[in-house]
């Protein structure tokens, strides 16, 4: 029999390998499916690891969707792990991305056709701010009423979603759009069109916004007195007291920042990637962030590259669907798996697996 | 607008189906929570029981049969989340996202052929004379089994947990895991049970929307009924009677917004639309507000991790 044996010490080396063992179980497991649902496994694994970069055919299409889809989820997955490292669970960075949308992207249209270039800078501000509100209701809640903020913010993307599709089939429903249910398009609007920085590159606002936001969040973790504090936080909520941490001024700032960084995620896809509000706007992105998040060790450089594979599952996923049929949702399953795998083998860190020896203890 | 086309009779009848599978996913997540596991897989194993029940429904042409299966798919599911944090210790919420996460996908992956089906009728019990009665009849016996049974089943809890010495264990393993191992209890074994018997409610509570309340397969038809499920143990307390009261209110805001909506109200549907989660988080704010009382029925070991070091 196998036994668990606790290490004097978390592993540093088992968690560097721990991800890197659970992609291998992931694509494993995911040849599996693959091949249950007929199509050849390694075929299957290829097109989603590797065409999307190496593929003389595609790639030249591929390669600058992977910074586009990178950018949102390490964005979000940056401002999730700080709080999940506090336990404060911020699950519906899909609202908070939402809301930053229909906020930023509404003063847009409200705007337009004004031309300047103080445009962008000001949709960038209110999609942060759309964002840091609507995560600032959990965390009052939280805060006031001690409400679960898993399902308070839960419950709030809901409400976005519906927010949204109320806004696009009325104030914010293009005039020019013959009555579908969806915003006028912001590639129209020159000041405020989130475009291609370097052609064929992927390289837009978001991206930079990405970029600083893993340098910033890695110095606030390592080198900032916020990082120690929601690390005591989350380890002992008691001794954090002690060492003279607010539990209520962390709340409100894990889901604020959080909030605002999903508020600005949605701001740059909105007028760039998606390019106009619609029904249609919401893809899971600020779920998909929660796997990156964990996937990445809730370490912003972790994150970045738990991100860019993430993405790439996203881009060849989308390519086997083209080319093998193999259904959208098999590449959700796929990620779900990776997160089962990932929680499983954490145990390594902390445990190590010893031959059971008979005997009496 | 026209408010006569609403019937209170319809409503309550029409109410107490729409409550259903949030009631019965509920009672399985009270008996989890109260083993002192926290599984915010409810949404996932809904949906793999709304797509597990359909398919066998559909194959076999019995309503019932998809119930159980329903059931079995969900409980199989939960059995992930079971080892991961039982044997894995993995953190109970970050597994019960993935849960969700993976259960929506493949539930998607098992149903993409099946959409558009229409499933074997789920007919309501017909006692001749009985349910002709004006308003009574409909009211106490026009449904269809299943609202029956989930009647049942919140006695049934009821009387598990509060009348039986097995009942008496789970709660004391939910209370102090420590202390029901050193008593010699299987914690571990019990929760793992806790666990499949939620997975089986939710299952059976997901089939229930796929075969009576939609009823057809659809991506994502679950659309959170798990994570409502989720705030009416809040709101219960960790008691079923009062998650039997939560329920209905929540499905009557749900039956409610909806024949708003086709009487026509001069408002956009969206908002409409919003008011059941608007609703849940009301309730959870007004239910936890009172620290002392809110968490008086809590299980003192809810989400913590066991390992037992002898």
């Amino acid at each position: 029999m196998l036994r668990l044996e606790q290490r004097p010490e978390p592993s540093r080396a088992m968690q560097i390998a721990t991800p890197i063992i659970a992609v291998i179980a992931t694509m494993i497991a995911g040849g599996v499916m693959f091949a249950l649902l007929g199509s050849n496994p390694f075929t299957a694994i290829r097109i989603i690891f590797w065409d999307p970069i190496f593929n003389d055919v595609v790639a030249s299409y591929t390669r600058p969707q992977l910074l586009i889809k990178a950018a949102p989820l390490i964005l979000m997955a940056i401002g999730l792990s700080f709080g999940f490292r506090a336990n404060v669970w911020n699950i519906g960075a899909e609202g908070q991305f939402i809301m930053g949308a229909v906020v930023g992207g509404g003063t847009a249209l409200a705007l337009y056709p004004y031309e300047s270039f103080i445009v962008f800078p000001i949709i960038i501000v209110m999609g942060a701010v759309g964002g840091f509100l609507w995560a600032m209701i959990p965390a009052l809640l939280k805060i006031k009423f001690n409400a679960n903020e898993i399902l308070v913010s839960l419950m709030l993307v809901y409400v976005a979603a519906n927010f949204l599709s109320a806004m696009v089939t009325g104030p914010m429903k293009s005039p020019v759009g013959m009555g579908f249910p969806e915003s006028r398009n912001f590639n129209e609007y020159q000041s405020a069109f989130n475009s291609e920085l370097l052609s064929n590159t992927g390289l837009h606002f978001g991206v930079l916004a990405m970029m600083a936001a893993v340098v910033v969040g890695y110095i606030a973790l390592t080198r900032h007195l916020f990082g120690f504090q929601i690390r005591v936080a989350g380890q002992s909520a008691r001794a954090s007291r002690f060492a003279g941490v607010n539990p209520n001024l962390t709340i409100a700032l894990c889901l604020g920042i959080s909030g605002a960084l999903a508020g600005l995620a949605g701001l740059f896809e909105v007028t760039g990637p998606a390019s106009k509000l619609s029904t249609n706007f919401p893809l899971g992105y600020g779920f998909t962030a929660i796997i990156v998040a964990f996937l990445g060790r809730l370490n912003p450089i972790g994150i970045l590259f738990a991100g860019l594979l993430m993405s790439l599952t996203y881009i060849g996923g989308e390519l086997a669907q083209f080319q093998l049929q193999i259904p959208a949702a098999a590449i959700q399953a796929f990620q779900g798996m990776l997160l089962f795998f990932l929680l499983g083998v954490d145990i390594l860190i902390n445990f190590r697996v010893r031959l059971k020896t008979k005997g009496v203890a | 607008m026209d408010f006569s086309a609403i019937s209170p009779v319809a409503l309550i009848v029409s109410l107490m189906a729409a409550s259903t599978p949030i009631l019965l996913a509920a009672l399985g997540e009270l008996v989890v929570e109260k083993s002192g596991v926290l599984n915010l897989g409810v949404e996932g194993m809904m949906i793999i029981g709304a797509v597990c029940g359909f398919i066998a429904a559909v194959t076999t042409g019995s309503p019932w049969l998809g119930f159980v299966f329903g059931a079995i798919c969900g409980a199989l599911l939960s059995m992930i989340f079971a080892i991961l944090t039982q044997y894995l210790m993995a953190n109970q919420v970050a597994s019960g996202l993935g849960l969700t996460m993976f259960g929506l996908g493949f539930a998607a992956l098992l149903g993409h052929k099946y959409s558009g089906i229409k499933p074997p009728k789920f007919h309501s019990i017909d006692i001749p004379i009985l349910t002709d009665l004006p308003i009574v009849g409909p009211l106490l016996f026009g449904h269809d089994p299943m609202v029956y049974i989930s009647i049942l089943m919140v006695f049934v809890v009821w009387y598990f947990l509060n009348r039986t010495r097995a009942g008496l264990v789970l709660r004391a393993v939910g209370e102090n895991h420590d202390a029901a191992h050193a008593l010699g209890y299987k914690v571990i074994r019990i929760r793992i049970m806790a666990i499949g018997f939620g997975g089986a409610m939710a299952g059976m509570g997901g089939a229930y929307l796929s075969l009576v309340r939609v009823p057809q397969w659809t991506e994502g038809m679950t659309a959170g009924a798990g994570w409502i499920a989720l705030a009416l143990v809040v709101f219960a307390s960790w008691k079923p009677g009062r998650a039997l009261i939560g329920a209905y209110l929540f499905g009557g805001v749900t039956v409610l917004q909806l024949n708003l909506q086709a009487a026509g109200l001069s408002i956009s549907p969206a908002y409409l639309s919003m008011t059941p989660y608007l609703v849940t988080i009301i309730v959870l704010v007004i239910m936890s507000a009172d620290k002392a009382r809110a968490s008086l029925n809590a299980p003192a070991s809810l989400g913590k991790l066991f390992h037992a070091t002898t």
